[in-house]
């Protein structure tokens, strides 16, 4: 498999190397930019060391490497949408199906063509970069941190060609692909803004987990690639114009479920919401784990870091005081203690989280449920060492709105962890496209249906019962 | 001969559009097969799961002896196929371009190289193995396909307009070049809109409509079926004097003057000769007996005729 794989990728880099298009900017982003970069990184190490600035160069340097190193490879986004829907667009891809390939040697070969040059043309610009740098001002990196952004480079490349194969298999044309390419471009576009701050910070530690996101998100993205460019799916798409008509209807129809029967509202309470909590029960244990760890963590870092006595002032609550944190400076993300506030600071959170989760296949909606959960953990666990029982705390900030607001939380979570993970692995005769529309309207039914009632009548909880509880248990 | 590519049932359907409905047929080794259909009929979905390139929703398809769902790397060893498009790498060197697939198709290096080569200069492009292949004109791209088809030499070749776009004389050439592989013993599925090319060179037609196949059959035999007893027309050099009726009593005439008779019989192999040796007994002195032309587009439109007439009668059945 391997050697068919490294024929289409010796051929395709060979097609890549004919074209000029792609020589003549990587070898301006090779051996241009970097001098580029060079100079000035040089003139700006000089303008800072004037007003003894020095920690600014320190951190200039990696990142002026790792915007160096990106550069080239964001050609390979270019490459890939060119050598997977191209290909299509042009009819070449057909004889090679014909060939007794297997469609992974076929993905692989050209997953690694769209990868090797640009990042061939990304080494080397870094390498130009530090070499200028060490010529001239007798600069060199810290190993490690040459090491994190060398693959943070390589793992940033995979996830644009992976993710480039699958935005090909939805589409038959180049500028199609373009298009869709955004879902790529704008998460990269963030993430180096986020690797930007590390680097200016000099939490080189932290990088080491986004290489370890990145991984993971190669993996998946892999894996969707192989399941998604296989000669059936590529064959049997003949047109991705966007089609609002059918996708309305398809839309429609999974709002009414597969019988496409006339809407009820018992049917839908006692038929259509029980069989879509039954049918995700896998994304809700997920997202119940995921949960039960956010609080778990929590409460380990309250191990960690105990609070001072005065942090958690109980013993001087009354009613005013109860209401007035809540108008504090530094409290100004928390909403107000009102029904409608709380109401719609939950259902924008979720919405949010949700949100993210479409790009992120539904792991920053985890992530975004299971901070608040740590919060809770490490308050609950500060309570002991300061002589409450963690149990009646959690009972009375808690239990009586989060005995509503919880299983709202889990099942918008869950529902948004499936609509995210949609795009990986649509289920045999559906397309991803599909899969997602079906993951966006039986999101949009629990939410409708379960998740904005829950909220609401928590909100009416919290802001109403809940202090009376808290009052009744340690006002004064 | 054996039967070296075998479809039972085979479907294909695509979401909510049945591409292919059950399609059953075979063909022998060495045999010449001639897919016809409108646009859309389902002749590309059909050669596609032939050559195992997608699977079939339904039924199942063999190419000599391999299945083209658990077997299709095999398959796709034993087949070669001319696709609707040539689908070049026009930045490719030709030879360079042959290579390419040869080794794909795990050719050893000579091998392909001597292939390649030999391909190249039976189809007239000999002088054109060094140029890339965006500098090609477009007949002799859809020949630089033909030839990438057949490079690895394959049992079975599945040929789709292989001649669409080419100049009378390339045309030719590639006719040939078909003609030639059937006398080499490879068997040929052949789709085509060009209906007198599909006459000249099928052993057998299928008709295919809306994924349906609606005929299957020798040329003749299908005209025979559709158009009826072959007419024959009889010209003389002086008028005959007895009743035509005197030649045959079971000819159906279907007009006559004085130098010429022109009739339909099931039986021509007895009936004719009959007739010559009356008119010779008779003195009459014959010019000719010639069969009337009657072609495959006749055939071929009286079946989706009526296959849509046919469809039509049964949707309004239904409405009733």
């Amino acid at each position: 498999m391997l050697t068919d794989a490294f024929i289409i990728t010796r051929r395709e880099i060979r097609d890549s190397l004919r074209d000029w298009r792609i020589v003549a900017p990587i070898i301006i982003l090779t051996l241009v930019f970097p001098w580029i970069m060079n100079f000035s990184t040089r003139v700006a190490i000089n303008f800072v060391e004037e007003y003894n600035a020095t920690i600014i160069p320190l951190r200039l340097v990696p990142f002026a490497m790792m915007i160096v190193g990106f550069f080239p490879i964001s050609f390979s986004l270019i490459i890939a949408l060119e050598t997977f829907v191209g290909e299509k667009e042009r009819n070449s891809l057909e004889p090679l199906l014909g060939t007794p390939v297997t469609d992974t040697a076929l993905y692989l070969g050209k997953l690694l063509s769209a990868m090797l040059l640009p990042l061939f043309a990304s080494y080397l610009g870094v390498g130009s970069y530090l070499l200028g740098l060490f010529l001239t001002i007798q600069y060199v990196p810290e190993w490690i941190v040459f090491f994190q952004i060398v693959l943070l480079t390589t793992m940033e490349s995979l996830v644009m060609v992976a993710g480039a194969v699958v935005v090909s298999s939805h589409t038959t044309s180049v500028r199609a692909a373009n298009l869709l390419a955004s879902f790529i471009i704008i998460p990269m576009a963030f993430l180096l803004q986020g690797e930007s701050v590390l680097l200016f910070w000099g939490q080189y530690d932290v990088l080491w987990y986004i290489i370890a996101a990145l991984f993971v998100a190669d993996i998946i993205l892999i894996r969707t690639g192989i399941r998604t460019f296989n000669r059936e799916e590529i064959l049997a798409r003949e047109i991705d114009e966007l089609n609002f008509g059918s996708t309305w209807r398809k839309l429609r129809g999974y709002f009414s479920g597969a019988a496409g029967k006339r809407f009820s509202l018992i049917s839908l309470y006692t038929q259509e919401l029980p069989r879509l909590l039954r049918e995700n029960q896998a994304a809700i244990g997920v997202t119940v784990l995921t949960l039960l760890i956010g609080g778990g963590l929590g409460a380990l870092f309250a191990a960690q870091h105990p609070l001072p006595a005065e942090a958690i002032p109980l013993f001087r609550f009354n009613a005013d005081a109860f209401k007035q944190q809540f108008t504090l400076p530094g409290y100004d993300f928390l909403p107000n203690l009102d029904t409608r506030s709380i109401f719609s600071h939950n259902v924008r959170a979720l919405l949010l989280s949700a949100l993210l989760g479409v790009f992120s296949f539904g792991s920053l909606a985890l992530i975004l449920l299971a901070a608040p959960m740590g919060l809770v953990g490490f308050l609950a666990a500060q309570a002991a060492p300061l002589g409450l029982d963690p149990v009646t705390f959690l009972a009375a900030f808690i239990l009586p709105h989060g005995i509503f607001e919880l299983p709202a939380a889990i099942l918008a979570t869950a529902f948004a962890l499936r609509l995210g993970a949609s795009m990986i692995a649509p289920p045999a005769g559906m397309t991803a496209g599909e899969n997602l529309l079906r993951a966006f309207a039986e999101l949009v039914q629990v939410f409708v249906f379960i998740v904005l009632p829950l909220l609401l009548v928590a909100a009416w909880v919290e802001a109403n019962v809940t202090p009376q509880i808290v009052l009744w248990i340690y006002g004064r | 001969m054996s039967r070296l590519i075998e479809a039972v049932g085979l479907t294909k359907t695509f979401e909510k559009n049945t591409a292919v409905d059950h399609l059953t047929f075979e063909v022998a080794e060495g045999e010449i097969l001639a897919l016809l259909g409108p646009n859309g009929a389902g002749k590309t979905t059909t050669v596609r799961m032939l050559s195992s390139i997608i699977k079939p929703t339904e039924g199942y398809a063999r190419i000599a002896g391999q299945d083209v769902v658990n077997d299709a790397r095999a398959v796709r060893h034993l087949v070669g196929h001319l696709t609707e498009f040539p689908g070049l790498y026009l930045r490719m060197r030709a030879l360079e371009y042959l290579d390419f697939f040869g080794e794909l198709q795990h050719l050893p290096r000579e091998v392909r190289h001597q292939r390649a080569k030999a391909l190249m200069e039976q189809f007239g492009l000999g002088d054109a193995r060094e140029r890339r292949l965006g500098e090609y004109s477009k007949g002799m791209r859809q020949k630089m396909a033909l030839v990438r088809a057949m490079l690895h030499e394959p049992r079975v070749l599945f040929l789709d307009e292989p001649t669409s776009a080419m100049d009378p004389l390339s045309a030719k050439q590639v006719r040939d070049a078909i003609a030639d592989l059937r006398g080499k013993g490879h068997t040929i599925i052949l789709c085509t809109h060009n209906l007198p090319e599909a006459e000249l060179l099928a052993d057998r037609i299928a008709v295919i409509r809306r994924g349906q196949l609606i005929a299957l059959g020798t040329a003749n035999d299908l005209k025979l079926k559709l158009l009826g007893e072959p007419t024959f027309e009889l010209r003389l050099a002086q008028p005959f004097n007895q009743s035509w009726n005197s030649l045959n009593g079971h000819l159906h005439v279907e007009a006559s003057g004085e130098l010429f008779l022109r009739y339909r019989t099931s039986t021509p192999k007895t009936a004719n000769p009959s007739i010559l040796r009356r008119l010779h007994d008779a003195g009459a002195q014959v010019l000719s007996l010639s069969e009337m032309p009657r072609s495959l587009e006749e055939v071929y439109l009286k079946l989706v005729e009526e296959a849509a007439g046919l469809k039509s009668q049964v949707a309004s059945n239904k409405n009733l």
